[in-house]
């Protein structure tokens, strides 16, 4: 039944033929419903897991090295062993997807909602809880349609509720819809959200969620790919499941690629052994850049990541691997730009988004991102100054101070600067800011540069002051008396 | 004042860590910032407050930490100090954190410090000067709001000059429990607002404004009146209720412009309401009595002090027992002192009575073992609340309890006619009906919760007994809460939980500022200053005591009617707007030959005087305030008080010497030195340590008596269709203060009557906005509201509001009061 198309009831998703985890029921049209969920061995993971230990279950998980899928790709059985023996204690999913360029979890839900409340179950399990909140982020309204009904049919059919599967086993699973916050795709802004409070995030520490979560008990929060994994690997065994990927990154990922390519689409790939070149030139994939132009930057990991560039096709889709040469693997989205792409528009593209979506919580990121946005404005209305080049790398500093992380530039002879950066701010949406700019720039200064009027339209401030003459541009005039 | 230190002495479990090279304790627990504060290094920060909970989302107090795992920079509010952590705050990583958390807040900062009533105690400005780059790269165009919005009758907003630091809506849904103003918006539109179509209308509003770290937040009562560096300023003590809020008076030109919080960890943490904040305003009224004035004829005439003191002393050297005085709460403690000698020891009166009807017996306030604020809120303890709502009446007071409640594991039993501000935090809530509250304590003191007790079911009666007989400490917040029941049924509840925890301890929440004072001082009938009983002693430097057993202010009142009281002194009382028999009264004054008042304000009562005495108010002299607790704390003189008023305690000394004997008082200093040798309670007190004194002495209560409980009563029962009623107060009202105070004036909401849901449905209300009020003989037409808070088969309609005056259905000595409801005729 192998295609290798785009499949036409699941937009977006292409079949590549490649070993199939957590999209196996992509194919059929009805894959989102209990019949076709149970025809093809849904819940059969369930039942075995309830045949054990819920200890032994969870150490499966462990030994299966399944990293989490929501962008910091921490192993999930370690996260789970961090909860302090203390009850109640939740169960959170992160479905608040919203990373520029991501759009996989939105599909698991879509596509197989009874996978995920699986997998949402087996978790509950294997750690002891009973409550899970299943938190969807607030625009995906065929994803919470499709799990509402999912839910329903669920609790229905005795897989959730009291009494799993006629065991004295009782879960039950919340839903909550986002109200359309980039944010609370952050773990403990998520939390807040959920409690009703507007989605910022918590200082960790104090505020792990592991140990004081949700109302502020034991809380683990994993990504919506994570948890749909486990019914696979309930049913495979953790052995089948390592076999796939490589030593260090086991399994598949969902891969997003938009951009430039041939063939845009989310892929299931095996974690660590394709290579970029492979995905974005392979035919089994992306089959190459599109308009047979030339490959200028690419963005690995969602819109917080620093940017790649042709140097790093070759480098495997392995999170060490890219961590170590400056950028990070994220939740899974390769956006793809080719040399027609004006790569300061494309960073202020960027930029704006993270300055719109800053929660207003830590000054550096809520004042610092308005104004990289701002200067970038001025600097693509052709009102930049050379001193804004500059002045845009010490805001992104004052954001994430000491080096930031970036590809390494040969040709400048500019060494990589591993992940992460380090910050001045709560989370990392401040920092991410300064991603593209910091890529940007070291890469394309020439760009900026020529952007830059002849005769400056704005002086610096200081020259301004002393020469006692103005010299704002007619526009820039009409835009500060408007 | 801080919180962290009582004893003045290092904590044990002392933390070692590393500040700039050097090694330091930091105690358990302690927060970083707080830490390197007490070791001298003092780490800028905007958001951070030591009575709230830290956020860490101003991001100024980054320092650099390492704990072992390389130096990062953290936010040194919200890391706890552990054991070899190496805090560096003057790194160049520190220093360009701070520099560029500074720039960022300056960027769309508008810089009008000029025309910015912060300007000058600002700590962004104090911090731009000492921590920040000096100077701007920022060339956009700077983020513009509407300058200021009105968020409430009282503060007003300048969304420009915010700072997004969290404190004043941290303030509102952490301490005051008003969350109504929010965050909207994100990114760098984020900005601080109120709901739609809902004010900041809290209480406590104006503690935004003393917290706020930039000019954001301004009250409208002070907005433009004063530059911070014209301000003078001295610590005193709120007056306007029980609880005596410690405050800082700021005057300038002479004349009282803002009062602040000051932070005592005995009393108020630094919090303020908005009565205590601003009814200062009433100081600088028009209203103000500036000469003695004698009445002839229809018409009081500015007089000479002589001939005031001369006439007033005519009037009350007429036989003891015809000689009355009402009032005396607003008093100093020295004033009152004063003025309970020149009663009960030069003229021989014990007709004196500082409170009005509206109290509970002195023997109760006196006599019950005395609990502090920190008892009542002590962390895991149970707190019985049966008073009016402390929300209304005495606000600093229920910050506390609430916080105790929600912060510390403290549990609430309420056991009050109506709901509280609290009873969502209460564990459990006993409401019961006028008439009833003796009989239900008595029932859970005797366990006998077999039946339900009006609305009290036995389930409820069984779980108050459990958890007032458990292990935790009990303490009992006890008032009047409700004017249309007798005091006795009061009197009654605290009775029997005596009987059922002997160790329980007491806080009385009594109605007006010095009423504590007033009570130990003697301006009570039966007892003399130091709280013991009238004939039992005689103290040192008096030279007689009354001869008789006085009256309440009921009693004096009735006296008066039937003509037994020839003169009537109102020491800063309004009985005719504030004794809730208001027909009792006007026959009292119709009927006495010469009222004398001393009073600071021309009020109802006042103006009816026949000799008034120009008093100096808050503000305006020195003295001590003894609060809820007894606990004494300085009164300070920050600006003169008008024409030719005086302190109290003066006048007293003027009459004293014109009625003879002379009190012999010609100093503050002298009149302390008299009361520490001959009030008992006061003999340890170190008068001169009072003002620098961290949180003031408790009195040493010394009792020559013991308090008795009789049987429980029981109050007529309210017939099927009349409803109990219940009075109270609240904190916006016709009072003299608040009415004197431009800004508060127009915050008393009109009258209206509570109604509970169920009665509204069953007497078919819901079409209608008026109904017609029954008691007697007398019928009024009322406009209601359906209140969630009242319990069925009573009504609730607060005192002194304007619209409706609901004295008119009570009457002094009545059980309780009950009135029927009807639709109007015609409607």
């Amino acid at each position: 039944m192998a295609t290798n198309a785009y499949v036409s009831h699941a937009t977006g998703y292409v079949d590549n033929e490649g070993p199939k985890v957590v999209t196996s029921r992509f194919l059929h049209p009805d894959s989102y419903t209990l019949e076709r969920s149970e025809a093809t061995g849904g819940y059969s993971a369930l039942r075995a897991v309830l045949q054990m230990e819920p200890a032994d279950a969870a150490a499966q998980v462990k030994e299966a090295i399944l990293l989490g899928r929501g962008g910091a790709g921490f192993p999930a059985g370690i996260k789970w062993g961090f909860m302090p023996a203390v009850w109640p204690r939740y169960l959170v999913v992160n479905g608040d997807e919203s990373e520029p360029g991501t759009y996989k979890d939105r599909l698991l839900m879509e596509r197989d909602p009874h996978q995920l409340i699986e997998g949402c179950i087996i978790t509950c399990y294997a750690l002891g809880l009973n409550t899970c909140f299943l938190y969807v982020r607030g625009e995906m309204a065929l994803a919470q349609e499709r799990l509402a009904q999912a839910l329903n049919d669920a609790y229905a059919a005795g897989y959730v509720g009291k009494d799993i599967m006629g065991t004295d086993v009782g879960i039950d699973i919340v839903l909550h819809w986002g109200a359309g916050a980039y944010i609370v795709g952050e773990e403990t802004a998520l939390i807040e959200s959920l409690e009703g409070n507007r989605g910022m995030p918590r200082l960790k520490p104090p505020f792990f969620p592991a140990a004081k979560g949700l109302y502020m008990k034991p809380t683990i929060v994993n990504n919506v790919e994570t948890l749909a994994n486990l019914p696979w690997i309930f049913t495979n065994g953790v052995d089948a499941y390592r076999q796939l990927g490589s030593e260090r990154s086991p399994g598949t990922r969902m891969l997003a690629i938009s951009g430039h390519v041939n063939r845009p689409g989310v892929y299931e790939v095996e974690q660590g052994v394709v290579t970029f070149r492979d995905l974005f030139y392979g035919d089994n994939y992306c089959q190459g850049i599109a308009a047979g132009n030339e490959l200028k930057m690419f963005i690995p990991g969602g819109g917080s990541a620093p940017w790649f560039f042709p140097e790093q096709l070759d480098l495997k889709l392995e999170a060490a691997e890219v961590g170590a040469a400056g950028s990070m693997l994220g939740s899974g989205a390769l956006v793809v730009m080719d040399h027609t792409t004006d790569a300061v528009k494309a960073c202020l593209r960027v930029v704006r988004f993270f300055a719109r979506e800053s929660c207003g919580k830590c000054t550096p990121c809520r004042e610092g991102t308005t104004w990289e946005e701002q200067i970038l404005q001025r600097i693509m209305d052709g009102n930049g100054r050379p001193s804004d080049i500059d002045l845009l790398l010490d805001i992104g500093s004052q954001i994430s101070p000491g080096d930031y992380p970036a590809a390494a530039f040969e040709a400048e002879g500019l060494t990589a600067v591993p992940f992460p950066p380090k910050q001045t701010t709560i989370c990392p949406l401040g920092p991410s800011s300064v991603a593209p700019i910091v890529s940007a720039i070291r890469r394309f200064r020439h760009e900026f540069e020529a952007k830059m009027p002849v005769a400056p339209a704005v002086s610096d401030q200081h020259e301004q002051r002393t020469d006692g003459e103005t010299s704002m541009s007619e526009a820039e005039a009409e835009e500060v008396h408007a | 004042m801080t919180a962290t230190d009582d004893a003045g002495t290092e904590a044990v479990t002392g933390v070692p860590f590393t500040l700039n090279g050097t090694v330091f304790e930091a105690r358990e627990g302690e927060l970083l910032i707080e830490a390197c504060e007490r070791h001298g290094v003092h780490i800028p920060r905007f958001c951070y407050h030591n009575r709230m909970r830290p956020v860490g989302m101003c991001r100024m107090c980054l320092v650099e930490v390492d704990t072992g795992r390389g130096a990062t920079l953290q936010p040194s509010c919200m890391l706890p100090v552990t054991p070899e952590m190496a805090v560096e705050t003057e790194s160049e990583a520190t220093k360009q954190a701070q520099d560029g958390v500074l720039e960022f807040l300056l960027i769309n900062h508008p810089l009008d410090c000029p025309v910015c009533d912060k300007g000058g105690e600002c700590p962004l400005q104090d911090n731009a000067y000492a921590f920040g780059p000096g100077e701007s790269r920022f060339i956009e165009e700077k983020r513009h709001y509407e300058k200021p919005i009105p968020i409430s009758d009282l503060v007003e907003l300048d969304r420009e000059r915010c700072i997004l630091c969290d404190r004043c809506t941290r303030f509102a849904s952490e301490v005051a429990g008003d969350p109504l103003i929010h965050f909207i918006d994100r990114g760098s539109q984020t900005e601080v607002n109120t709901f739609p179509d809902h004010p900041f209308a809290s209480y406590f509003s104006g503690n935004t404004v003393q917290i706020c770290p930039v000019g954001a937040l301004t009250s409208s009562p002070y907005r433009f009146k004063a530059r911070p560096w014209d301000l003078e300023a001295v610590e005193s003590t709120a007056t306007v209720d029980a609880t005596g809020a410690r405050v800082v008076v700021q005057s300038s030109q002479n004349k009282l412009v803002r009062i602040l919080g000051l932070d005592s960890e005995a009393v108020n943490w630094g919090w303020l309401s908005d009565k205590d904040r601003f009814t200062y305003e009433a100081t600088n009224s028009e209203d103000r009595i500036v000469e003695p004035q004698i009445r002839e004829g229809d018409e009081l005439r500015p007089s000479r002090w002589t001939d005031a003191v001369k006439a007033a002393a005519r009037a009350m050297r007429t036989e003891p027992e015809r000689v009355a005085i009402i009032g005396g709460s607003r008093l100093s403690l020295e004033s009152q002192y004063a003025w309970a000698k020149l009663a009960k020891g030069v003229i021989g009166t014990d007709h004196v009575d500082a409170q009005l009807g509206d109290g509970v017996p002195a023997a109760l306030a006196l006599g019950l073992p005395r609990a502090t604020i920190a008892d009542v809120c002590r962390p895991g303890g149970v707190i019985v609340l049966m008073s009016a709502d402390p929300k209304e009446e005495l606000p600093s007071l229920y910050l506390r309890i609430r916080h105790a409640i929600v912060e510390d594991g403290a549990s609430l039993i309420e056991i009050t006619p109506r709901e509280s501000s609290l009873s969502d935090l209460a564990a459990i809530r006993l409401r019961t009906a006028p008439g009833t509250v003796g009989r239900v304590l008595a029932a859970i003191a005797d366990n006998d919760v077999e039946h339900a007790i009006g609305s009290v079911d036995p389930f409820q009666l069984r779980r108050a007994r459990t958890m007032l007989t458990g292990n935790r400490s009990v303490s009992v917040v006890f008032g009047r809460a409700n004017l249309a029941e007798s005091a006795r049924y009061t009197a009654d509840a605290v009775g029997g939980i005596r009987r059922l925890v002997p160790n329980a301890t007491y806080l009385p929440a009594l109605r007006r500022g010095n009423v504590n004072g007033a009570l130990e001082m003697g301006l009570t009938p039966s007892f003399l200053p130091g709280g013991v009983r009238n004939r039992d002693v005689l103290p040192d430097h008096w030279t007689s005591t009354p001869v008789f057993e006085g009256k309440d202010t009921d009693g004096i009142l009735r006296a008066a009617a039937a003509g037994d009281i020839d003169t009537l002194v109102l020491l800063g009382a309004d009985p005719i707007e504030d004794f809730p028999d208001a027909a009792l009264v006007r026959e009292a004054f119709d009927r006495v030959e010469t009222i004398v008042a001393v009073d600071g304000f021309v009020t109802a009562s006042s103006s009816r005087a026949d000799i008034l005495l120009p008093a100096a108010l808050f503000g305006e002299s020195d003295g001590t305030f003894c609060n809820i607790e007894g606990r004494l704390s300085p009164l300070t003189a920050k600006v003169t008080a008008p024409g030719l008023a005086r302190p109290d305690w003066m006048i007293a000394a003027e009459l004293s010497a014109a009625i003879g004997p002379d009190l012999g008082i010609d100093s503050l200093d002298q009149l302390r030195a008299e009361m520490g040798e001959s009030v008992g309670s006061l003999a340890e007190v170190d008068w001169a340590g009072l003002a620098s004194a961290d949180d003031g002495p408790l009195l040493r209560p010394v009792r020559n008596w013991d308090l008795e409980f009789g049987e429980a009563a029981s109050a007529p029962p309210t017939s099927s269709y009349g409803l109990g009623l219940v009075v109270d107060r609240k904190l916006w009202d016709l009072g003299t203060l608040v009415q004197r105070s431009p800004s508060l004036a127009g915050l008393a909401p009109s009258a209206e009557l509570h109604l509970s849901p169920s009665d509204v449905q069953v007497m078919n209300l819901l079409d209608h906005d008026y109904v017609t009020v029954d008691q007697g003989d007398i019928s009024f037409d009322l406009p209601f509201v359906v209140d969630q808070s009242v319990a069925p088969h009573t009504a609730w309609l607060p005192a002194r509001l304007p619209g409706f005056d609901v004295r008119k259905l009570l009457a002094a000595g009545r059980p309780i009061t009950e009135i029927q409801i009807r639709v109007p005729e015609g409607d």
